[in-house]
Formats: C-alpha cells, sequence, structure tokens
C-alpha cells in the first residue's frame, strides 16, 4: 500500500483529532507507518477542525494528506470546504444529521450522530461510530487493532460504551461496503 | 516497541532520558504538551516542575536550577520566546548550559496559536542582544525530536552554552510511531566537572580550555556569575583585553566544534541539476516533491538542515556544488534563504514562501523545480 489519506472534520467538540489519534494507534498495532495531524482554532468547542491520518506501508514524508483517500464530514462547513480534496474514486462520507446540502450524489449520506445516540445513548460517541464506519466500509486496520486503539484512548470509564458506539459502525460499514461491491457488479 | 507518539511528548521523553530533572515554564500552545508530560513524569525520576509567572521568570528559574548543577529545561512558543530573550543573553554570557525549546506558531505578536510557521529562524539566531554564538537544532519528525533533545542537551552540556530547540507547529502536535522506550540507551553527556580545590576554582578561566567547567552552587565553590563582561573569576571587567579574550573563546569554543554538532541529511546531490534546501516540517514536503521529481527524470537532490545555526555553510556550499538552482522553501517571507544567497554564489536561488497558518505542499515546491527547468 503506497498512501491512504484520511481526513476527518467537522467542529471542536466532535472528538475528530481524538477519532484520528485513535485510527493512527490502530495504524501502529497493525505495524503499519503512520501520521496525524490536525487543524484548529484556539476554542475548545465550535470552530471548524479536523484530524489527518496518513497509512503506509512505506515512508511517509508528507505527513498531511494530499488528496483524500477517505473524508469524513460532520458539518455542512466541513462538507462544503473539503470535498473538492477528495481522490476520484475515494470514499465521501457524510453526517446526514448535520449535512444538509451535499454537492455531489457520489457523497455516502450515513445519519452517524443519529445511529451513535441510537446505539449508546450518546451523541459524543458519534467520531467513534465513524471510525467504525471507515474502518467497515475500507478495512485500512484491522478490526481488532481499531478496538484495541479505542480501548487504549478514550477516557477511563468509557471503553464499553465507545466499543459499543465502534460496533454499531463497524456493521453499518460492512452493510455499506456489501452493498456498494453489487451495485458494481450490476 | 513502537508506540504512537506525539512530537511535544517525545521532546519531554528525549529530555528525561538525557538527564533533565528540572523543568519551569509558562504553558502557551503549541507547546504546552511538553510542560504536561514533564508535570507528570519528573517528579517520578526525582525531578521538579514549576509552573511559573512568565516566561522570564521561566528561563530564570531554569538558569538557577542549571548553576546548582541539574540538567534543566524550558519550552515555550513565539510569545514566550520574545520575553526569554534577555535570559538567553544571560545564559550565553554566563555560560550556562540550558535547553530552550520553541515550538513555532504564525507570528508576529500572538498571532495564530494553532497554526504553524518558521518566522522564528532569525530570532533564535539573533534574539538577544549582542555579539553571542548559539546552537539552534531543529526536527522534522516525532522522531527527530527525541533525538535532538537528547543532542539538544548534550551540546549544552559539552560545550557551556544555551541551546534552542526550533520546532513547529507541525512536528510538535504531529503524532507518528516511535520506539519508546528505544532499545538502546542514548548517549548521554555529562557535566564536566574540575578537581581543583575551591580556593585555586576560577569558574571562567581559560587554563581550562575553551569550556571552563561550571561546578554547581552549593558545593563549597564560591564564585560570581554576571550578565556583565567578566574576567576569569566571573567578576565584572572594564579591561579591553580581558573582554576581547572572553569574546574570543565563547565564538571559539562553538565555531571549532562545527563539525560535531552541524547534522543534516544529504540525498541525490550527485550530479543533481537542481538542489531543495529544507528544514523542519517543510523538510517533509520537500522530500515528498523531490522524490516525484525524481521519479520523473529530473535531476533534483534533497538537503535537510537539522541544525541551523551556526548555519552550516560547507555542507550547503557543497551539496550544491553540481548545481545550477537551489530551492529554498520556507513558511517565513524568507529567513534562511538569506544564508543560502550567501553561500551558494552566482547559482540561482529561488524562494518558496508561504505565511498563512498552512504546510507548504509538496505540489507548490514541485511548481518551484518544474518553473525553472533546463
Amino acid at each position: 500500500m503506497e498512501r491512504f489519506e484520511i481526513k476527518l472534520a467537522g467542529e471542536g467538540g466532535q472528538g475528530l483529532v481524538l477519532a484520528g489519534i485513535i485510527l493512527a494507534e490502530a495504524a501502529v498495532r497493525d505495524r503499519k507507518n503512520v501520521a496525524q495531524t490536525q487543524s484548529y482554532g484556539p476554542e475548545a468547542r465550535g470552530g471548524a477542525s479536523s484530524s489527518e491520518v496518513v497509512i503506509s506501508d512505506g515512508e511517509i514524508d508528507y505527513p498531511k494528506v494530499i488528496q483524500a483517500d477517505v473524508l469524513l464530514a460532520m458539518s455542512q462547513e466541513a462538507c462544503d470546504k473539503f470535498y473538492y480534496e477528495v481522490k476520484k474514486d475515494g470514499l465521501f462520507i457524510v453526517d446526514s444529521v448535520h449535512v444538509r446540502r451535499v454537492p455531489t450524489s457520489e457523497a455516502i449520506q450515513v445519519p452517524i450522530t443519529a445511529l451513535a445516540e441510537e446505539a449508546t445513548g450518546k451523541r459524543v460517541t458519534a467520531s467513534i461510530l465513524a471510525l467504525g464506519l471507515i474502518v467497515g466500509l475500507t478495512g485500512i486496520v484491522s478490526e481488532e487493532a481499531i478496538k484495541e486503539a479505542v480501548r487504549a484512548r478514550v477516557p477511563r470509564g468509557t471503553e464499553e460504551v465507545n466499543i459499543k458506539a465502534l460496533e454499531a459502525g463497524l456493521a453499518k460499514g460492512k452493510e455499506l461496503a456489501s452493498l456498494r461491491k453489487k451495485g458494481r457488479e450490476k | 516497541m513502537l508506540k504512537l507518539v506525539q512530537g511535544n511528548e517525545a521532546v519531554a521523553y528525549g529530555a528525561i532520558l538525557a538527564g533533565c530533572r528540572f523543568y519551569a515554564g509558562y504553558p502557551i500552545t503549541p507547546s504546552s504538551e511538553i510542560a504536561h508530560v514533564l508535570a507528570r513524569e519528573l517528579p517520578k525520576v526525582g525531578g521538579k516542575f514549576l509552573q511559573m509567572e512568565d516566561e522570564i521568570a521561566s528561563l530564570g528559574a531554569v538558569l538557577g536550577a542549571s548553576v546548582g548543577g541539574v540538567k534543566a529545561m524550558t519550552a515555550t512558543s513565539g510569545p514566550g520566546f520574545s520575553l526569554m530573550q534577555e535570559h538567553i543573553g544571560y545564559a550565553a554570557m554566563a555560560e550556562i548550559p540550558c535547553v530552550v525549546v520553541n515550538v513555532q506558531r504564525l507570528g508576529p505578536s500572538t498571532g495564530q496559536p494553532t497554526s504553524p510557521a518558521q518566522g522564528d529562524v532569525m530570532q533564535a539566531r539573533w534574539g538577544t542582544h549582542g555579539d553571542h554564538p548559539i546552537i539552534v537544532l531543529c526536527p522534522s519528525s516525532v522522531k527527530e525530536a527525541f533525538d535532538l533533545t537528547i543532542k539538544a542537551f548534550n551540546f549544552s552540556e559539552k560545550y557551556r552554552t544555551p541551546v534552542i530547540l526550533l520546532m513547529d507547529e507541525v512536528v510538535g502536535h504531529m503524532r507518528e510511531p516511535m520506539e519508546y522506550p528505544p532499545s538502546q540507551p542514548p548517549e548521554v553527556v555529562e557535566r564536566i566537572h574540575a578537581s581543583t580545590p575551591p580556593e585555586w576554582y576560577y569558574p571562567y578561566d581559560e587554563e581550562f580550555g575553551d569550556v571552563p567547567p561550571i561546578i554547581p552552587f552549593g558545593m563549597g565553590y564560591r564564585y560570581h556569575i554576571t550578565g556583565l563582561h567578566h574576567d576569569r573569576s566571573g567578576f565584572p571587567t572594564l579591561r579591553p583585553d580581558e573582554i576581547k579574550s572572553w569574546v574570543a573563546r565563547v565564538f571559539r569554543k562553538i565555531e571549532a566544534n562545527r563539525a560535531d554538532f552541524t547534522l543534516y541529511q544529504e540525498e541525490w546531490t550527485d550530479r543533481a541539476k537542481v538542489l531543495v534546501v529544507a528544514y523542519g516540517a517543510t523538510a517533509r514536503a520537500a522530500r515528498h516533491a523531490v522524490k516525484i521529481a525524481r521519479a520523473h527524470r529530473y535531476k533534483v537532490g534533497f538537503l535537510k538542515l537539522m541544525t541551523l545555526w551556526p548555519f552550516p555553510e560547507e555542507v550547503v556550499e557543497r551539496a550544491a556544488r553540481t548545481a545550477t538552482r537551489v530551492i529554498i522553501p520556507e513558511m517565513n517571507m524568507g529567513q534562511l534563504a538569506l544564508e543560502v544567497e550567501r553561500v551558494v554564489g552566482r547559482r540561482k536561488v529561488q524562494r518558496v514562501n508561504k505565511v498563512d497558518g498552512t504546510m507548504i505542499t509538496p505540489g507548490e515546491i514541485l511548481n518551484a523545480i518544474e518553473g525553472g527547468r533546463g
């Protein structure tokens, strides 16, 4: 695998920087090379926030996303700002709870925040559910590694609720992956 | 074991392995994680962590600790680095070993705390007043942040000088896999001591050589430390011969040992027509661009500088020997470019500058490489 680039974008407070760290940690557990960076403003909540993860079997020189293999947009602003950074055959995932207008019919629209609330009763687990979704769709890291990484990096005492969110995301991601595969075969 | 480590965390881990046992600082983005980790880890190894009222006091406390015989450091970003300049000069004058980390953010003034920049390159060299040598190291990865922190302590002790670790927001906040704890313990330099009895000891005595040993306060050795020009005993002097020999010695102790602390990575410079010189996070974009250009048969060489000051003139000159063009990308309006232009003679120097709070991309450097083909 040359370079696989993932951008998680939304608002401060949604947990996207942590989600990027967890994904990067899973890649390390899978013995892959990885670089994780982030971009956010001075505020603790609100304002644009994003996290970038580059995974490769080889050396990673430039540590930021050049053209995303996966873009996750958790806010309308993030969607509008970054969708042009997605690769031609890349995955463009939006949380349809927050993103009402999509710029392309190629967007994979999933009510991520609503699914998280349904699975765990906590909207704040949406970013972890989104991680499950991405891993279910792409297989970019192993399920085992992402589970270990979630357990290692989420605040103590929230492991189980986050694993629940992750598993819901993984199931949804795998379902979407098989639908997309069938779609391509037709 | 490979662990996912942040650049700032790597600095803190490196400091502890290098023997740092005292940190005083005032938190500031994007450097604060260095303080967070050391506040947690230093007490575990018998060290001390102090949060001070500001950055002036922070470096003051560090210098006091160092004179007390303890390896000490502080970390900050642009606004705090400006405040520390006074004491950086004091450290240079009194020859007190210390490590000052500056994780650069967009400036001037408070600028933009979470945005990367490389605007403090000249400040790191010339920020404090008066003529003085200084060593400035600059990492471009998490592993390098770790390694160069250890080296910063080593050079600071070996040459009895302040050393600046000049990072940027990207490297400070980035996470990458790193072997930690390392399988082999790093080489650590301890402070030089003297066996001279207290009544014969002079803290600035050239008889010891260019780097006289600094014996910690509290061991029965009584001497004077001042920011004024001083004689061998540390007391102020007006005598031109004493001032002159002090200046000559502190420059000599650094200049004569350049080969020891000039760190760089040079690749593909044999027969290169174009040379890209870069440092810090920008070196990551530059190497990416150079590899793409080489895959398209451009004869491009790459030079990454990890020691920025004293400026490694000979290294740059040699790397550029076959080049007709030298490209220098920087997240500032052109600072190290001035040095590069000074040493590469008649070769064309192309600057790639970006000051908007984002990293220079490989595409922007590729444009420069392609721009002047021929």
